[in-house]
């Protein structure tokens, strides 16, 4: 019996969401009384036994550069023979680019119930009960998985990376590896920003800020936080930002520890991307825009007035 | 060329949403149902582009629900495609419906199966990837692109903090997402013709749930927003450092 972590990496590091994901499985692993395992599938540049630090005891690891390449029905298949031979019960991603290709296909791979995109840990006090953001961060669902395996994806951002000082034993396992049936033949990654899925905080840009010419302050402001920049769907559309930076219903969905909005009205959709950011702050000049009603804190002025001083401020808080 | 799309029926993004039976079921009174944006929009009209690119493509849109989603799956097919199949079974958890949807695409032989990135009331992401396991076939998920040159395909994906080009080749599952097609509004030819176009409704297959939902909840009510005079806004860094300590 374990809880067996898929940690996913890119570019040779282990990704931030995985750090989640491996900190959520070695918790749920002490409340089941069981052993905290992971699972690397291809090859890293770091140290796995740091993963000891979020509370997993043993890494599994299949040494192979060409995993390096994402293939979900290749891995599903490996993880399904791992969860097997190590006799796992539960299955723990994280709810990301890839998790989302993977835990579907290894759901129906094993039978085994999953809760897409996990916000909290199981209630086991009566069978499985895992809650999870549904209707676009609306409301909250709980869901019971009845199948003897289970597997949970969770949410990125909705669960803190433990930092302990333990350290885990490594080893490789003997998989499988079936045949990739889809080739990876170009990566155009944004050099030098922080992707908004992984975000602790994000500045968002609306209509309000009128053209793209005026991003400077955005830019600076997500420069001194160390925040990723987003932006609302008119933008988006109006080419002013790149369409990876929209967030709201059609565009990604967000849930940073800070979601700092300026000039955006805050419309249905754009909230509906949003709404499980844990703060919110809006910056607009209409006292009547609909975001008011969904933020933290907020100031009713123009974008173009008050944000300079707020950089000011942050530079100043930031002793720079 | 065959071409299936999965159709999801689900409330209005601008819904009021609320729970009945004890929090155990969605309240549907006065909901407004769409289809599911990401469904419609990019899998439904790249299908749709697909087929006037090669008029000899067979399109087909799949449903899995009862007879309240034919009205749906009409708009739909006034969008375009040629036929409908709605598996009657009560919508219940992801991997039943995958499974229905598996057993349809298996007998159609279909080439290529497309579903939208996410349904926007469950948001599980999972119908295309269950999919693509129970029919052992190749899944790219997440795509803006796609582009056929025979039997082989040309795929982008989203990747954190980027995207990621790749081929791979038919028969293939495919969830969409924004970049890969632009909305359509349904014509009145479309309409009328919609009226016409075969809906076939075939009974399911016996497939045993995984999970169920045991309650739904509401987020706690936000406090309301604390606004700070707009000619002091070193007070909301101040707030945002010492109080809420997000930065």
């Amino acid at each position: 019996m374990s809880v067996l972590v898929y940690i996913d990496h890119t570019d040779g590091e282990i990704k931030k969401s995985s750090l989640e994901a491996a900190s959520y499985g070695a918790k749920l692993a002490s409340q089941l009384g069981v052993a905290a395992h992971g699972l690397v599938l291809g090859t890293v540049s770091t140290d796995l036994s740091a993963l000891g630090k979020q509370g997993i005891q043993k890494v599994h690891q299949v040494k192979n550069d060409s995993l390096n390449q994402f293939d979900p029905g290749q891995q599903a298949t490996m993880i399904a023979e791992a969860v097997g031979s190590l006799g796992a019960t539960v299955v723990v991603l994280s709810n990301n680019v890839t998790g989302k290709a993977l835990a579907p296909r290894l759901s129906a791979r094993l039978k085994a119930g999953l809760v897409a995109g996990a916000v909290a840990l199981p209630d086991t006090s009566n069978g499985f009960v895992v809650k999870k953001a549904v209707f676009s961060g609306k409301a909250f669902a709980q869901v019971e998985v009845t199948s003897p395996v289970k597997i949970i994806s969770l949410t990125p951002n909705a669960f803190s990376v433990s930092n302990g000082d333990g350290s885990a034993e490594v080893a490789e396992i003997n998989l499988t590896v079936p045949a990739a049936k889809i080739k990876v033949t170009g990566i155009n990654k944004i050099k030098g920003q922080i992707p908004l899925s992984e975000a602790e905080l994000v500045v968002s840009g609306g209509r309000g800020l009128k053209g793209p010419e005026n991003w400077g302050m955005i830019e600076e402001l997500a420069d001194l936080l160390g925040a990723a920049t987003a932006c609302s769907r008119p933008v988006a559309d109006s080419h002013w930002r790149p369409h990876h930076e929209h967030v709201g219903q059609t565009g990604g969905a967000v849930a940073p520890n800070l979601y700092f909005a300026v000039g955006i009205s805050g419309a249905i959709q754009h909230l509906a991307g949003v709404n499980r950011s844990k703060v919110i702050v809006v910056i607009n000049k209409d006292p009547e825009a609909p975001f008011f009603k969904a933020a933290d804190y907020g100031i009713v002025g123009d974008a173009f007035e008050v944000m300079p001083k707020i950089i000011d401020s942050v530079k100043k808080l930031k002793g720079k | 060329m065959k071409i299936l799309v999965c159709i999801s029926k689900t409330p209005d993004t601008t819904a009021k949403i609320a729970f009945t039976d004890n929090n155990k079921k969605f309240a549907t009174d006065g909901v407004q149902w769409i289809i599911n944006p990401y469904d419609e929009w990019y899998a439904l009209v790249r299908a749709i582009e697909l087929k006037e690119k090669d008029p000899a493509t067979v399109l087909h849109l799949v449903n899995v629900g009862g007879a309240e989603n034919d009205a749906i799956i009409r708009k739909a097919l006034a969008l375009g495609g040629d036929e409908a199949i709605r598996v009657n079974i009560e919508s219940q958890d992801s991997f039943t419906i995958a499974s229905q949807i598996a057993q349809v695409a298996k007998e159609g032989g279909y080439d290529l199966v497309f579903t939208g990135k996410e349904t926007i009331d469950y948001n599980g992401s999972s119908i295309g990837g269950m999919v693509a396991e129970l029919l052992d076939l190749p899944y790219v998920s997440l795509a803006t692109k796609l582009e056929l040159e025979g039997s082989n395909v040309k795929l982008t994906r989203e990747i954190e903090g980027g995207e990621e080009t790749v081929e791979t080749s038919l028969p293939l599952v495919v969830s969409a997402q924004k970049g890969m097609a632009e909305q359509r509004i349904p014509n009145m030819k479309g309409i009328m013709g919609a009226r016409t176009k075969p809906l076939k409704v075939v009974e399911p297959v016996a497939v045993e749930a995984l999970t169920s939902i045991a309650g739904f909840e509401l987020p706690p009510a936000k406090a309301g927003v604390k606004l700070v005079p707009a000619d002091n806004p070193e007070e909301l860094v101040r707030l945002l450092h010492e109080e809420a300590k997000v930065i």
